[in-house]
């Protein structure tokens, strides 16, 4: 039997992780790094056979040194007209501007702490959501150059929503971005945050984020996560989030473009009444491949989950969902829903989808779907019959698909910045697009 | 304006028409009756130019063109218009969008340019109050979650706004109460001229107590075997479809 390779063996990333131990004096980070490392090291590396990676082969993380990524240069990123926000721009993984922040939120950066900080990162740190098994979870623990913490105080209801905005930039070629995102949601609070990742050019690159989301009791958060990037852009990460009591998260989510992408999203119902809204689209074309695996674990009664994943592939692409509901033996009357749907708009365009439910409590309503399915022929039809042309009319219709959901959102500024960038994706020209803009 | 020759047309090999002759004028309104599966719904996807229908013999002649050999998307931009029997929804495209990409794809087709967006929705919300429809409802999706009365008014807008030179309405009757099926007939009465013509496809005399047609044509097993005028219809009414068949047997 053949012995299975060491994922730090076939991923070329010893430097990265050798060139943040020399230059840290912080002992603890150290320690914590290197117990990152050590996991790694012996994680096996993933192969067809590896069920979480049976679909989504990761060889083109091979071949490259990926040496970690300096940042510091400025870069634009994705910008929301009109909309009125506190922004925080990260350039290849290092925060390089930000606004004011309004009263009530603080941010800490790992790699500007203080003593007293110092402190408060490490038992943050040490609780973190981030923790367990994820190959690209340890593996950013193993690398972790910066961490951006985003304190709410409770009962804070903020008026403008807060965008991160990452911006991989053209230094970053062939370069590794580790970089970890956290969110504390203060009891009682509300907010908005706006997660946006984009590049400024086309080079190798791999970008590594982890996002965890702590709502306390009846907190609420709206959150997007929009993967933005184009090009040939390997992007490796998770959103954890934790709910207690009554807390509510309504969490969307986009994929556009890349060479590859897998996100995993895994939410803890932790306090009874918690409430999650849980919304994805992706859109892989050419030879992209983008992967969703969410993991929703009910782990007390009276929490509710709904969510809704739609796809729309293309030419060669490929995509991957994987939802998993794990209801444990407490979660009673658990309110669970997961409703996945792709179209392919091409005879070599793949999907692999699968629902999965894991239900150890008896007095719960649990709904789960996943379809496939072509552009609908009668709808076509009526398409056509009105004088539509077939190009337009398969721009539209797949347009309508993904829409539905974008119609939820409830800011009206991501819809105006997300319409455009769909209708002229499936568009080989503007003007098969014009009805939609 | 329309010239149907013998044709013979099949779905999923079965044949479904068998030597069907109609010629319809500019002006008339032609109304075709029938038993179920007689073929009705038939004649009119064949004549929009559905996929999936086979024409395995006869000619169409539409306004001088062999209608046989054109694309659907350009029969509609020809001026030949179906209106569903039913209506397909679209979720996530608007009601809205969705007409002015048929409205610019048929004035396109005739040389002129879109109509600016501000013009269309004037002209939209104009034609939706001559078909009591809510104006909200440019903005919902395509009949998305529409009633079937709602449905058909919708398709009578599309038709206001497409000007067809033909329209062919398929069991527009089916599924509306009366006063549905009177805010129909009104449309479709006011939009009767010397050069439109229509052809009505029904199960019921009903609507043609509404929409008064000048022929009346029984279809049965994929022919037309009988013409008249509209008395035709009363009698159908009331001795039912099965003394047509016997007399002409």
């Amino acid at each position: 039997m053949a012995v299975p390779t060491q994922a730090s063996e076939s991923m070329k990333v010893q430097g990265a992780h050798d060139t943040l131990q020399s230059a840290s004096d912080w002992d603890w980070l150290k320690d914590w790094r290197a117990r990152g490392w050590q996991r790694f090291e012996q994680s096996p590396w993933p192969t067809r056979k590896t069920e979480d990676w049976k679909y989504t082969p990761l060889k083109s993380l091979v071949g490259t040194d990926w040496s970690l990524a300096e940042g510091g240069s400025t870069g634009q990123g994705v910008d929301f007209p009109d909309w009125e926000r506190t922004v925080l721009t990260l350039v290849d993984g290092q925060l390089v501007d930000h606004d004011a922040l309004p009263a009530g939120v603080s941010v800490h950066l790992l790699s500007k702490a203080d003593a007293q900080t110092r402190a408060r990162f490490e038992q943050r740190l040490d609780e973190s959501l981030a923790g367990e098994g994820r190959l690209f979870n340890v593996f950013n623990q193993a690398v972790l150059a910066e961490a951006l913490w985003l304190e709410i105080d409770p009962g804070q209801r903020l008026e403008k929503p807060i965008q991160i905005n990452q911006v991989i930039s053209t230094a970053a070629s062939e370069r590794v971005i580790p970089v970890r995102v956290l969110v504390d949601v203060g009891a009682m609070s509300e907010a908005t945050l706006v997660e946006t990742f984009s590049n400024e050019a086309d080079g190798a690159v791999f970008i590594n984020p982890v996002t965890e989301l702590k709502l306390a009791d009846n907190a609420r958060l709206r959150h997007y996560h929009l993967l933005l990037e184009t090009g040939d852009v390997r992007h490796l990460g998770s959103v954890q989030a934790e709910l207690q009591s009554y807390a509510n998260l309504d969490s969307f989510h986009m994929a556009l473009g890349g060479t590859l992408k897998r996100k995993d999203i895994v939410v803890h119902h932790r306090g009874p009444g918690a409430e999650l809204n849980l919304n994805g689209v992706y859109l892989p074309r050419g030879k992209e491949h983008i992967d969703y695996h969410t993991t929703l674990e009910h782990e007390v009664p009276h929490c509710t989950s709904q969510e809704v994943f739609r796809g729309i592939i293309g030419d060669q692409a490929k995509a991957v969902f994987n939802g998993r509901i794990h209801i444990h033996k407490h979660a009673q009357k658990t309110l669970a829903e997961l409703s996945n749907k792709n179209l392919l708009t091409s005879h070599q365009a793949e999907v692999d989808t699968k629902p999965e439910l894991e239900i150890y409590a008896d007095d719960v309503k649990c709904a789960h779907g996943a379809t496939v399915a072509q552009l609908d022929k009668t709808s076509m039809f009526y398409f056509l019959s009105r004088g539509i042309r077939r190009e337009e009319a398969e721009v539209m219709m797949s347009f309508g698909f993904i829409n539905e959901l974008l119609e939820g959102l409830v800011d009206e500024p991501v819809r105006h910045l997300l319409r455009p960038m769909l209708a002229s994706l499936f568009a080989k020209d503007d003007d098969l697009a014009r009805h939609l803009i | 304006m329309l010239n149907i020759k013998n044709l013979q047309a099949k779905v999923e090999e079965k044949t479904i028409l068998n030597g069907l002759n109609l010629e319809v004028k500019p002006g008339e309104v032609h109304a075709i009756m029938g038993p179920n599966g007689a073929g009705k719904s038939t004649l009119g996807h064949v004549l929009a130019g559905r996929d999936g229908y086979e024409v395995t013999g006869g000619e169409v002649d539409f306004e001088g063109r062999d209608l046989l050999d054109m694309e659907a998307e350009e029969r509609a931009q020809s001026g030949l218009f179906l209106a569903f029997q039913y209506p397909v929804e679209i979720p996530g495209v608007s009601n809205m969008e969705f007409l002015k990409a048929s409205v610019d794809a048929i004035r396109a087709s005739r040389g002129q340019d879109a109509m600016t967006s501000m013009d269309f929705i004037k002209l939209a919300r104009e034609r939706c109050k001559a078909v009591d429809l809510p104006q909200d409802f440019l903005k919902r999706g395509v009949n998305e979650g529409f009633s079937g009365g709602e449905k058909k008014r919708n398709e009578l807008l599309q038709m206001m706004l497409l000007e067809p030179k033909l329209c062919i309405l398929d069991e527009t009757d089916s599924g509306l109460d009366i006063d549905a099926l009177q805010v129909v007939a009104d449309g479709v009465n006011a939009l009767r001229n010397p050069e439109r013509s229509f052809i009505v496809v029904t199960h019921y005399q009903r609507l043609l107590d509404y929409i008064v047609p000048d022929y009346v044509h029984v279809l049965s097993k994929g022919r037309i075997i009988k013409s008249g005028g509209r008395e035709l219809a009363l009698e159908l009414e009331k001795h039912g479809y099965g003394w047509i068949d016997e007399e002409v047997a």
